[in-house]
């Protein structure tokens, strides 16, 4: 008899068959109907296909393509994390909370790992997620194992925390889908520096959903440094609530995979809040990186502030596809968007969509793309003082990148993107 | 100032929610039987003595159509329609050609009139022989018209002075028969049948519209203009014009378009074809002024038209204008495929939506040809409960080294329960181009209107200034004539959006 492989959407509801009795929450009723419905879902919607309007870009046939299995995770792989960046470290291998490589004593807030907090968790799980409108977050919700669950109390200052995400070795292509629950009560703030990294020569998947709500006055960094290896696909969403007089940064850096879809949903849901995301995507030859924002001012007198810089080399494809909604009651909404795309190659490809969609009539919004290379003029300003070729083409890529990440203010925030992006730089340089 | 004056005595007269060009003729008219199916196409063939080809391109492009689903993507709503409660084909009645301007049908001439034709022209377009034989009128350059009445052209001035030059400026239907090569070189070649839902429906069962054709080298003497005009109740019209510009011909064409106010929606899908070769130029202005339908947004026209350009010569260059002032609906991309090197594409719009008009238009400039150059500023205002969105699409393809584009858009709300939307495409794959998209979306400052009451104007001729102001970039593209009529268009359709 021979075994059948399933792949794509059929083979990831196979295995939600197959798995159902052994996921985390059988027992609780309310998880499974959250479970059941998410499958339902993705087997009505399957993988979005580029007739789809927000994956006019990315096709992810490489992915729906691909069969994939279930982490088999080799305990010790952890050996080789890198230094933490702050005191605190969350790590996750292949998706699963790992106790003994993480380090959260004394944070002064909760922080634990989702599978065993699950039996609490019921009307926070799924809270802002919309599994029905969102094929890979329905996948993700079917078959969610772990996650990280943070609430930092009221007007508490967090501190750094670190969330690390590995993948291991193996020979099966892999795919697991954390599910990251990050709430802030009224004052709390809070600096997230999340990094994702995974073995050069394996396939794997990895589907994160992160659901993020900021109470009154939070204020929460999130920092993601997505370099994940470059066989691996990295499909993340991110949802943000955030009330009166919160801010939330996001900086997402693109710098590996072979595909990513950075996807990000916040909504401005109270008065005076505010909402900066920033950017960056370097793309060497093979890979395509996607983000895609959409953000809803909802409340009156916000402001949003996006800056999303994509630098390409070789055969590969930058998208950003940006969307301002202002809602009518939104009155006094400051809005600014801008993505800037480098070509370094003759056979990059960049597309964009910003998009602005307001129902109010007091409003600020403006948006702004350019695309080019790099300005010939500018270079030959530094050759002329001496510097050579390669040097002056670094100074130019770098000042051009700058400009996003000087948005972030959180220092070791902005220290750990400033040296990821120096790395990716001097290895392509090399 | 008698353009101001001008402006604000127009105002004045109209009073809120009305519609000058909402009258109706009565005229004798013959009619298709309603309904859509392939005996629709033959009968309109069969009318227009059409050749056999053209009835097989009608029939191959109604099956494709049968085919075809209704685009759902703009951001617009309106009810589902029903293409077989409509009539596809209105003609007024065929008489012979009247010997003086007495023996004209004098509701048609009435309608010339309110639609604002001089008398020299009336006569020219009601057929009166002799009419078009004297160019000139008091030493200004006339203009040579063409007026499609529902589904036919009925006449076109200045026909004989055009030829002198070797200019062909006629009724399409016209064409196929004394200049069969030519459309069927160019027809469908720029818009193909199937391009889309309503280019496929226009294909099966165009009627008229015009084609001109401008040789090689010769500027053309006088602007050349369309005045389409729906009148006949239950009817759609499906124009399909067709201009040709060959090697270092340059030409400027105005289209302008009314119909009368009814309580229901009446559909409008045209398709527009420009090629322009070697060196030429086309300039392509409209002043769109279907009716709107009413405040309450009862009736109105659902204006569904594809245009789109050619630049297939080196350094040829096409650009579109447009005011869209009228309809319930707008849905139009007129845009320019940039295949010749050098070639450049220009779009310059004004789209207002008032009351609960809907908008959703913009262009696509496509990048093929090297150093070609794109230039798209795009001016929405939105009022009352009206949709404005603005939906572009820029490409460079990887042939296109040193292309460049530039992109403006800026929207302006007026009230709190209108909307802006601006939905533009960037997709580059050539390393060398530049491309540049800017937009905004603000409303009238309170500054600016403080500034002007000041002085003494009332807010809703502030409103017009400033509004005026917002446009300018785009109304100086206009021709002279159509300028000033823009402008009053903007005042008019306005109305009643303030205090």
């Amino acid at each position: 008899m021979n075994t059948v492989v399933h792949s794509g959407a059929e083979g990831f509801l196979h295995r939600f068959e197959g798995l159902r009795a052994r996921l985390p929450g059988q027992r609780l009723a309310w998880v499974q109907a959250l479970r059941e419905a998410a499958a339902a879902q993705f087997r009505a919607a399957g993988f979005p296909t580029r007739r789809v309007e927000a994956w006019k870009y990315t096709d992810l046939r490489p992915v729906s393509d691909a069969a994939f299995d279930e982490a088999l995770t080799i305990l010790g792989d952890g050996d080789t994390l890198p230094a933490p960046r702050g005191e605190r470290r969350a790590v996750f291998v292949d998706g699963r909370f790992r106790e003994e490589l993480s380090q959260l004593d004394g944070a002064g807030f909760a922080v634990g790992s989702l599978a065993e907090q699950l039996p609490r968790l019921e009307g926070r799980l799924g809270a802002l997620a919309r599994p029905a409108e969102e094929p890979l977050v329905a996948l993700n919700s079917m078959l969610f194992e772990d996650g990280l669950v943070v609430t930092v109390p009221a007007g508490v200052a967090g501190g750094v925390l670190e969330l690390r995400s590995l993948a291991s070795r193996s020979e099966r292509p892999a795919a697991f889908h954390p599910r990251h629950l990050i709430r802030l009560e009224a004052g709390a703030s809070l600096t997230l520096i999340e990094e994702s990294t995974g073995p050069e020569d394996t396939r794997y998947l990895h589907n994160p959903v992160f659901e993020i709500e900021l109470a009154e006055g939070a204020v929460l960094t999130h920092a993601r440094i997505q370099r994940e290896g470059v066989k691996g696909f990295q499909l993340g969403t991110v949802y943000a609530r955030i009330e009166s007089g919160a801010t939330y940064d996001n900086f997402t850096l693109n710098a590996g995979a072979r595909l990513v879809r950075n996807e990000i949903h916040a909504v401005l849901a109270g008065p005076k809040s505010a909402c900066h995301m920033n950017g960056a995507q370097l793309l060497r030859d093979g890979q395509h990186a996607d983000t895609t924002t959409v953000l809803d001012h909802a409340a009156p007198d916000c402001a949003s502030r996006q800056t999303y810089k994509t630098v390409l080399q070789g055969k590969s494809r930058g998208v950003f596809q940006g969307k301002i909604h202002v809602h009518q009651v939104a009155q006094r909404t400051d809005g600014y968007q801008m993505n800037q795309a480098l070509l370094l190659s003759p056979d990059a490809e960049i597309d964009s969509k910003p998009q602005l969609e307001i129902y109010a009539d007091d409003v600020k919004c403006s948006h702004g793309a350019t695309v080019g290379a790099l300005d010939a003029d500018q270079l030959f300003y530094l050759r002329a003082r001496g510097i050579p070729e390669a040097k002056a083409r670094s100074i130019l890529v770098e000042a051009f990148l700058q400009e996003a990440i000087e948005g972030v203010t959180d220092e070791t925030a902005r220290a750990a993107l400033d040296s990821a992006v120096a790395g990716w730089w001097e290895k392509e340089a090399a | 100032m008698p353009a101001v004056a001008e402006t604000l005595d127009t105002v004045q007269s109209v009073t809120e929610g009305t519609y000058k060009w909402g009258f109706e003729t009565e005229i004798e008219m013959d009619f298709a039987p309603k309904g859509l199916n392939e005996s629709t196409v033959r009968f309109i063939s069969a009318q227009k003595k059409e050749p056999e080809w053209l009835l097989e391109w009608r029939l191959k492009a109604f099956a494709t159509w049968q085919k075809m689903q209704e685009p759902r993507w703009p951001a617009v709503k309106y009810p589902p329609i029903d293409y077989q409660d409509a009539y596809y084909y209105a003609a007024p009645k065929k008489k012979d050609g009247p010997k003086s301007l007495d023996e004209v049908d004098p509701e048609l001439l009435k309608t010339y009139a309110k639609l604002g034709i001089p008398l020299k022209e009336q006569a020219i377009l009601a057929g009166v022989e002799g009419a078009g034989d004297s160019p000139s009128e008091g030493g200004r350059m006339p203009i040579a018209v063409d007026a499609v009445f529902d589904s036919v052209s009925v006449a076109t001035s200045y026909k004989e002075r055009l030829a002198k030059d070797g200019i062909i400026f006629c009724a399409i239907s016209e064409a196929v028969h004394e200049h069969p090569e030519l459309v069927k070189q160019y027809l469908g070649t720029v818009v193909p049948p199937g391009d889309n839902f309503y280019a496929a429906l226009n294909s099966a069962v165009f009627t008229d519209g015009s084609f001109v054709y401008i040789p090689k080298g010769v500027r053309c003497p006088m602007e050349l203009s369309t005045y389409f005009r729906i009148n006949a109740k239950s009817t759609g019209q499906f124009e399909r014009t067709l201009i040709i510009a060959d090697e270092g011909a340059v030409v400027s064409y105005l289209e302008g378009c009314t119909a009368p106010m009814r309580d229901e929606n009446q559909l409008h899908a045209a398709v527009v074809e420009l090629v322009a070769l070697d060196d030429s130029q086309i300039k392509y202005s409209t002043v769109q002024n279907w009716y709107p339908g009413d405040a309450e947004g009862r009736g109105g026209i659902y204006n569904f038209v594809t245009k789109r350009a050619q630049c297939r010569g080196k350094r040829s260059k096409v650009s579109w204008t447009q005011v869209e002032t009228g309809s319930a609906i707008t849905w139009k991309y007129p845009s320019c495929v940039l295949l010749g090197d050098d070639s450049v594409g220009e779009f310059y719009s004004v789209a207002i939506t008032n009351n609960h008009q809907q908008a959703d238009t913009g262009t696509k400039m496509i990048h093929v040809g090297k150093r070609t150059t794109s230039t798209i500023v795009s001016k929405g205002i939105s009022a009352g409960k009206g949709q404005n969105t603005y939906r572009g699409l820029v490409r460079v393809a990887p042939t296109a080294s040193g292309a460049r584009n530039f992109t403006q858009c800026d929207s302006l709300l007026i009230g709190d329960q209108c909307g802006a939307h601006t939905v533009p495409y960037i997709e580059n794959r050539n390393m060398s181009a530049k491309v540049e998209h800017e937009a905004t979306t603000s409303r009238i400052a309170e500054d600016q209107l403080f500034y002007c009451r000041q002085r003494g104007l009332s807010e809703e001729d502030a409103v017009g200034l400033i509004v005026n102001g917002f446009c300018r970039e785009v109304l100086k593209e206009l021709p002279m004539e159509f300028a000033v009529e823009a402008q009053k268009l903007l005042q008019i359709s306005l109305e009643g959006s303030v205090g």
